[in-house]
This record gives structure tokens, C-alpha cells and sequence, in this order.
């Protein structure tokens, strides 16, 4: 099976490869490193380069979103979580981890099996592309209005999955209340005394 | 305070700039990438900015807790409210055809209204579990 | 053979990815470090979903003219609302290990697990 190769599809692979070298880079040294601080750091790199690797595979919405939350938010809270507990540096495992290694070379290995069934990477032919992507791509714009598929999809198509995602970051953000928020009437108190 | 002059200028010149943006991600979702989670998440991450170079006391005089509270819930509201308004105007519930008579003005509507609760939903439970973080560390 | 390789080292590179985050989960002891790699687990799987809806010589999905072939929009759509449910998940992580922190006075797994045995 031959494809035809250009220049623009050359460097869009190039740029692919790199990404991923770096992305398995980071992943590794997060597993070898001690140092909190840069465990942090080296996460919220990671973040940003798997924004860049959903730009190269054309999900504009989804590397905004990534970089926003996962290289802002989710570092910040580390940070602060980091601040709180004091501790930077973590302790030196006492064994060896073989039976972790066991059972994570087993699952790799199924997954790997399992990828065999898979469409290459970017087939048109795939059935990913067949049944429902044709018909929300033909009609979003004369049924909704909205140029842009995907908030199409999530705002109206499927807009009640997207109230239950709001209701689910409205939890969380009372969960942390309780947890840890309930000092407000105490310090107001003792301003007043 | 001296090491954090250039700071201070540049959130000054940066927080309008900042949320600007927001705006314009959230109104603009339907015409290029963006939406109402994308803008809340960045209109949350510049009071943090704020707050970070000027101190939490400061932040707190200007966005009380409290408010954050009632934010956090009024954005719930505003998009289960858009789906109750639709059941009592004859539809099923989300549905945006029933709130014009156009069938594209009314999805315009219901998609723009919707994504405005959904940011302000997002832009208060960010910064609302940033204030529950940082008072923690005050003695 | 090399068909293969060519067609599917995407998916092998982004399962090595989601295996050291499940590595650092189930192996570190340290609570911020688990938290760390579970968000590492999580980011590849989305990069997996999203691998699978690319075709080649399409565009994002926003129609505009000139554009005929355009990637598929609802894997986007699911790994957006993922990606929320995500960071809340880190959020309520992150809160409970500062309550941990000040209920046994450590964040390491085993020194919380001899203080429990203890009692």
C-alpha cells in the first residue's frame, strides 16, 4: 500500500515523533525523579506537550482546554497541595517493585495485542469516520447555526451530558469546601472581638 | 517589596488583557475553537494571577467568598433554567427550537445562554477551591 | 510488516505512556506523586481517543470553505467533558491529601498504614 508522501505531511510526522520522544521522556524521568518540586514541574511540561500533540492531530478545542487546566489549573493546586504539607522530598523505596513491573508489562502487552484490530493511524476508511461524523458534519450548520462542530455537539446535540459535567465540577468544587474550606465564620468572628 | 515591582506592573497591564480574552473565547465558541469551559477556566486563572502578586486579603475585599458561593450556583441554574423554560414553552426539556420561532435563532440563544452558565459556573468553583488552598497556609 | 509499524507506532508509544503512569500509581508510595501519575495515565488514554478519530488530510472540525475532509467531532466532544471531570478528580485528590497530611502527620503510604495498624 503506497501513500503518497509531501513535504507538509513529511514534516507534520516529524513534528509527531518529536513530541512523542519527549512526552515518554518526561513520563519516565516523573517515575525515577524524588524531588517534589520538579515532579510538579516536569507534569505541567507534560501537559503542554500533549496540547501541542492535539493541535498536530487537529482537536483545536481539546489542546486549549488541556493547556489551560492541565498546565494551569492542576499545576497550581499541586503547587498549593506542595506548600501545605512540606514535604519535597519523597523517601527512598525500601524493595525492589517487581510485582508492579509484572503486572504492568502483562497489561501493556495485552493492549499491544489488542491494537492489532485497529485501523491505521489516520485510514479514512475506518469505521470511526462512517456512520455518525457524516451526518453532524453535513447538517450541524443548518440545524444549529454553528460553524464550529464541537460545540455544536456539546451544546446542543448532547447538551444534557454536558449539565451533568457542570454538576460534577460543581461537586467537586463543594467536596473541597468540606474538606478543607470551613474556616470562614471562625476568622470573622474573632475580627470582630 | 522591592523584588516584586515588575510583577505588580505587569498584572496591571495583564489582567484586563486577560479577561478580555475570556470574553471573547466564551462569546465566540460557536465560530472558532472555544466555549464556556475553555473561558472559565481562563477567566479563573487571572484573578489567581491577581491574587498570587497582591495577596489573598486584597483579592478577598474584592471578590468576597460568598459571592463565589452564589456564582457557583447561579450558573447551574441559568442552564437547568434554560431547559425548564423550554418544557414550559411546549418542547422536551433542552430542547432550543421552541424559544423563537426561527429554528437557528433559537439554538443561537439557547447555545449562547447556556455557555455563559456553564463559564460562570467554572470561573467560580476554580477560584472558589483556590481561596479553600490558600487560607489554609494563613495561621 | 513495515505497514504495520508505520501505521500503528502512534498507539504503541501512547500505551507505553498510559503503562508508566500506571507504574507510578501502583508502585510509589508518595500520595502527591500517585496523584501525579494517575493525571499522567488519564492525559494518555485522551491522547489515544483522539488518535483514533484523526484522518489524514483533514482539518479541525469547523466548516469553512475550501474544506472538504474534516476530523471526526465527537471524540473531541467526549475527551472535552473527560478532561473536566479530570481535574475535579485532581482537585478533590489534592484536598484530601492535605486533610491526610494533617490527621497522620505524613504523606508517605506505608508510615500512614504502620500508624493505622497501631492503633
Amino acid at each position: 500500500m503506497t501513500k503518497s508522501i509531501t513535504v507538509t505531511a513529511l514534516i507534520d510526522t516529524l513534528i509527531d515523533i518529536t513530541l512523542l520522544v519527549f512526552l515518554t521522556t518526561t513520563a519516565i524521568a516523573i517515575i525515577k525523579i524524588r524531588n517534589l518540586f520538579v515532579i510538579i514541574m516536569l507534569f505541567g511540561i507534560f501537559s503542554l506537550h500533549s496540547a501541542g500533540l492535539f493541535v498536530v492531530m487537529d482537536a483545536a478545542d481539546v489542546a486549549f482546554t488541556e493547556a489551560a487546566v492541565g498546565a494551569g489549573i492542576s499545576s497550581v493546586l499541586m503547587l498549593a497541595t506542595l506548600a501545605l504539607t512540606k514535604d519535597h522530598e519523597e523517601k527512598k523505596p525500601s524493595h525492589h517493585a517487581r510485582i508492579p513491573l509484572l503486572v504492568v508489562l502483562i497489561t501493556g502487552a495485552a493492549l499491544v495485542y489488542g491494537t492489532y484490530d485497529i485501523p491505521s493511524f489516520g485510514d479514512p476508511l475506518s469505521p470511526a469516520q462512517q456512520h455518525l461524523k457524516p451526518r453532524y458534519i453535513e447538517r450541524s450548520i443548518e440545524e444549529t447555526g454553528a460553524p464550529n462542530v464541537v460545540t455544536a455537539v456539546l451544546a446542543s446535540y448532547r447538551g444534557y451530558d454536558t449539565l451533568g459535567e457542570v454538576v460534577v465540577i460543581f461537586t467537586a468544587g463543594v467536596g473541597v469546601m468540606l474538606l478543607i474550606g470551613g474556616r470562614l465564620k471562625s476568622r470573622r468572628k474573632e475580627d470582630k472581638q | 517589596m522591592k523584588h516584586n515591582l515588575i510583577l505588580r506592573v505587569i498584572v496591571k497591564y495583564l489582567f484586563p488583557v486577560i479577561a478580555l480574552f475570556a470574553f471573547y473565547v466564551l462569546f465566540h465558541g460557536e465560530y472558532g475553537p472555544g466555549g464556556g469551559f475553555q473561558a472559565g477556566v481562563i477567566m479563573g486563572v487571572a484573578i489567581i494571577f491577581y491574587a498570587l502578586v497582591f495577596g489573598l486579603e486584597t483579592t478577598e475585599q474584592v471578590i468576597p467568598p460568598q459571592i463565589l458561593r452564589i456564582l457557583a450556583s447561579t450558573g447551574i441554574l441559568i442552564y437547568a433554567g434554560t431547559g425548564v423554560v423550554t418544557m414550559l414553552m411546549g418542547g422536551n426539556f433542552l430542547d432550543y427550537n421552541m424559544l423563537s420561532l426561527n429554528q437557528v435563532e433559537g439554538q443561537h440563544i439557547g447555545i449562547i445562554v447556556i455557555e455563559v452558565g456553564v463559564g460562570i459556573t467554572v470561573s467560580a468553583v476554580m477560584l472558589m477551591i483556590f481561596y479553600a488552598f490558600a487560607s489554609k497556609g494563613r495561621p | 510488516m513495515i505497514d504495520i509499524i508505520i501505521g500503528h507506532y502512534n498507539y504503541w508509544v501512547v500505551i507505553l505512556l498510559m503503562m508508566a503512569g500506571f507504574y507510578t500509581v501502583i508502585s510509589r508510595g508518595n500520595l502527591i506523586k500517585k496523584i501525579a501519575g494517575l493525571n499522567i495515565f488519564q492525559t494518555s488514554v485522551f491522547i489515544l481517543y483522539i488518535s483514533i478519530g484523526y484522518i489524514e488530510e483533514g482539518t479541525t472540525p469547523i466548516i469553512a470553505e475550501g474544506f472538504t475532509r474534516y476530523s471526526n467531532p465527537l471524540p473531541h466532544a467526549l475527551i472535552l467533558t473527560a478532561i473536566v471531570v479530570g481535574v475535579s478528580t485532581t482537585a478533590l485528590g489534592l484536598a484530601l491529601i492535605v486533610r491526610i497530611k494533617e490527621a497522620y502527620g505524613t504523606i508517605e503510604e506505608d508510615e500512614i498504614h504502620d500508624q493505622d495498624m497501631s492503633l
